[in-house]
């Protein structure tokens, strides 16, 4: 086990190195600098500005000076946001974010993997086919879709649930962002634990347990669900992308202040130095995030980490 | 070529596929037809005729956004960006994945080792955050936006291809075509690529909605498709603001996103379920 964990922690450093370098030349490469105004600044403040902010030093300098504070945590100044820095900005908003994503993915695992298990036992049924066609919907709605309309039916003409995060207090608030999220999630949740469990179901293993005379529960209880349930732990890397990726939209039709809208923000007032530097945490998280499914999965079936 | 026709007529034993690919076609039909045939343009402002609602008496079948603009003529003008960035993502995933896949397939050895482990580092990248960043440091360029979102799509495809092609090598005509001295480009276009022809048009299906969704998303946040242009996803931003009192605005294109989005999910598992044998049995 300790041979596989190292072995993934060194997986994961070229890729959040290549998303660093590939994210940096991108920046860039901009056409312009970030300093460039209307009105042109004089030579030698452009100078100092430049000295200040180390532009003047050769790109392979300038990245490694960079690099050096991602590390230490530290994404430098923002240009939009002028008294802060980056980090303090992604401290800010992120704690926000983190609470909606989770609710919305321990709401997408709960009921997805119910409705998957209620659909494999009744396979071909109405009852499966209706747990599917709902599954296929909700993978079709956009979120940015399916927002909306929530805050149109609770919100504007229902007035059951507040339509923006400011203004409100309490829990209520979260019902919908959260919902919202999580609907496509509990869709493809239920699509997989449905095939795993199915496929699971029909091995032999089940058939001898069956003999035994166990009933349907035990059997999904006691031997059925722990290997059913692999394909939708591998899931949860992905869910996690897009949970983060929806979050993006939803707090901006939300108003809700986190990371999402921290990030949309910034890249509609070209604050190159915040949307790099949200695109670096965002990109740490989710091979962070991936690393862990990774070891859960090494964790729970022995045959991966043998391979 | 015949590995083509053999599809269509497989296709067509699935009522599913061929409803919701009937269903796609129309949509797509009067996309096209439809501006052609209204009166309105997608330009034209008129300020005594703002947030009207749908109705056929007044030649406004969808209604008029907040600027008096005819949302039939625009609603249609969003669908044919979908399917634009449908073709141009499918046609450039192809592209680069079956070139990819087929090579790293082909020689094998250490050259796949290093190819395919490069696939899955990329797999590992929030690729749409890249496509963001793209947009925020160059301008808002829709050539670029449909290039860069068919380039996130490729590495499905490659694994795919990669994964065919190495039991193909093995095969005996391949091998005859090695032995009489067939360059490897040769034999990588000529016996390979037409014989992936199935699985990558199953893949490629499958891809499409993926492209769809990450178009009208950047068009949502006001970073794809610019005004005056518009699309699916920019319709419903625009929606989302005028919600309250014209419900008709975010409605209808919403819908019609997701029916589009549902058909192509319906069409890539249809074919799936007809061609790949491992899902089937």
């Amino acid at each position: 086990m300790l041979r596989y964990t190292l072995r993934r922690l060194l997986g994961a450093i070229p890729t959040l190195l290549l998303v660093i370098v590939l994210a940096f030349l991108l920046v860039h490469a901009a056409p312009g600098g970030p300093f460039d105004d209307e009105r042109a600044l004089p030579a030698d403040i452009e100078a100092n500005i430049a000295a200040a902010y180390h532009l003047d030093e050769p790109l392979p300098m300038q990245f490694l000076r960079y690099l050096g504070g991602v590390l230490r945590g530290d994404f430098g100044p923002s240009y939009s946001y002028r008294d802060y820095t980056v980090s303090e900005l992604i401290g800010r908003s992120f704690p926000v974010s983190v609470q909606l994503g989770m609710l919305a993915m321990l709401l997408a695992t709960v009921v997805g993997v119910s409705l998957g298990i209620v659909a494999a036992l009744n396979k071909n049924s109405a009852l499966d086919k209706v747990v599917m066609g709902f599954a296929m919907t909700g993978i079709s709605i956009p979120v940015f879709v399916i927002a909306p309309v929530l805050v149109l039916f609770f919100a504007v003409k229902l007035h059951w649930l507040p339509a923006s995060w400011t203004g409100s207090e309490g829990g209520s608030r979260f019902l919908l962002p959260v919902l919202s999220l999580a609907l496509p999630q509990i869709a493809y949740v239920a699509r997989l634990t449905r095939a795993s469990l199915i496929d699971v179901l029909s091995s032999d293993f089940i058939r001898t347990a069956r003999a035994q005379g166990l009933g349907t529960a035990a059997i999904v209880r006691y031997h059925a669900l722990k290997p059913a349930m692999l394909p939708v732990l591998s899931y949860m890397g992905p869910a996690v992308a897009a949970v983060l990726t929806g979050s993006v939209v939803v707090e901006e039709i939300f108003g809700i202040p986190g990371l999402g809208q921290l990030f949309v923000r910034a890249s509609l007032n070209r604050d190159y130095t915040l949307v790099l530097g949200v695109v670096i945490f965002y990109a740490a998280l989710i091979v962070l995030l991936n690393l862990i499914v990774d070891l859960l999965y090494g964790a729970i079936d022995p045959r991966i980490r043998r391979q | 070529m015949s590995a083509v026709a053999r599809i269509w007529a497989r296709m067509r034993t699935s009522k599913t596929v061929v409803a919701s690919g009937g269903i796609l076609f129309a949509i797509a039909l009067v996309s096209i037809i439809g501006p052609w045939i209204s009166p309105n343009e997608y330009l034209t402002t008129n300020f005594d005729n703002i947030l009207r609602a749908p109705t056929a008496s007044a030649g406004h079948v969808f209604g008029t956004d907040d600027l008096g603009r005819d949302l039939f003529v625009r609603t249609m003008m969003g669908v044919q960006v979908t399917f634009v960035v449908a073709i141009v993502a499918s046609v450039v995933s192809l592209l680069i994945g079956v070139l990819y896949g087929a090579t790293a397939g082909f020689i094998g050895g250490r050259v796949d080792a290093v190819m395919m482990r490069l696939v899955d580092t990329l797999y590992a990248t929030p690729f749409i955050f890249f496509v963001i960043l793209l947009l925020v440091v160059f301008e808002r360029n829709l050539l670029l936006m449909f290039v860069a979102i068919g380039a996130i799509n490729w590495l499905d495809m490659a694994r795919i291809v990669r994964g065919q092609t190495l039991s193909l090598r093995e095969r005996e005509f391949v091998q005859a075509a090695q032995l009489i001295g067939v360059s490897t480009p040769r034999i990588i276009f000529r016996h390979i690529a037409p014989n992936l022809v199935g699985i990558v048009i199953v893949y490629v299906t499958l891809t499409i909605p993926q492209a769809i969704l990450i178009e009208s998303f950047l068009s949502f946040l006001g970073l794809g498709v610019q005004e005056p242009q518009t699309s699916l996803g920019k319709l419903v931003n625009d929606g989302t603001k005028q919600m309250e009192g014209a419900s008709w605005m975010l409605l209808i294109p919403g819908v019609l996103l997701a029916a589009i989005l549902l058909c192509f999910n319906f069409v890539g598992d249809g074919m799936r379920d007809l061609f790949d044998s491992r899902r089937s049995q």
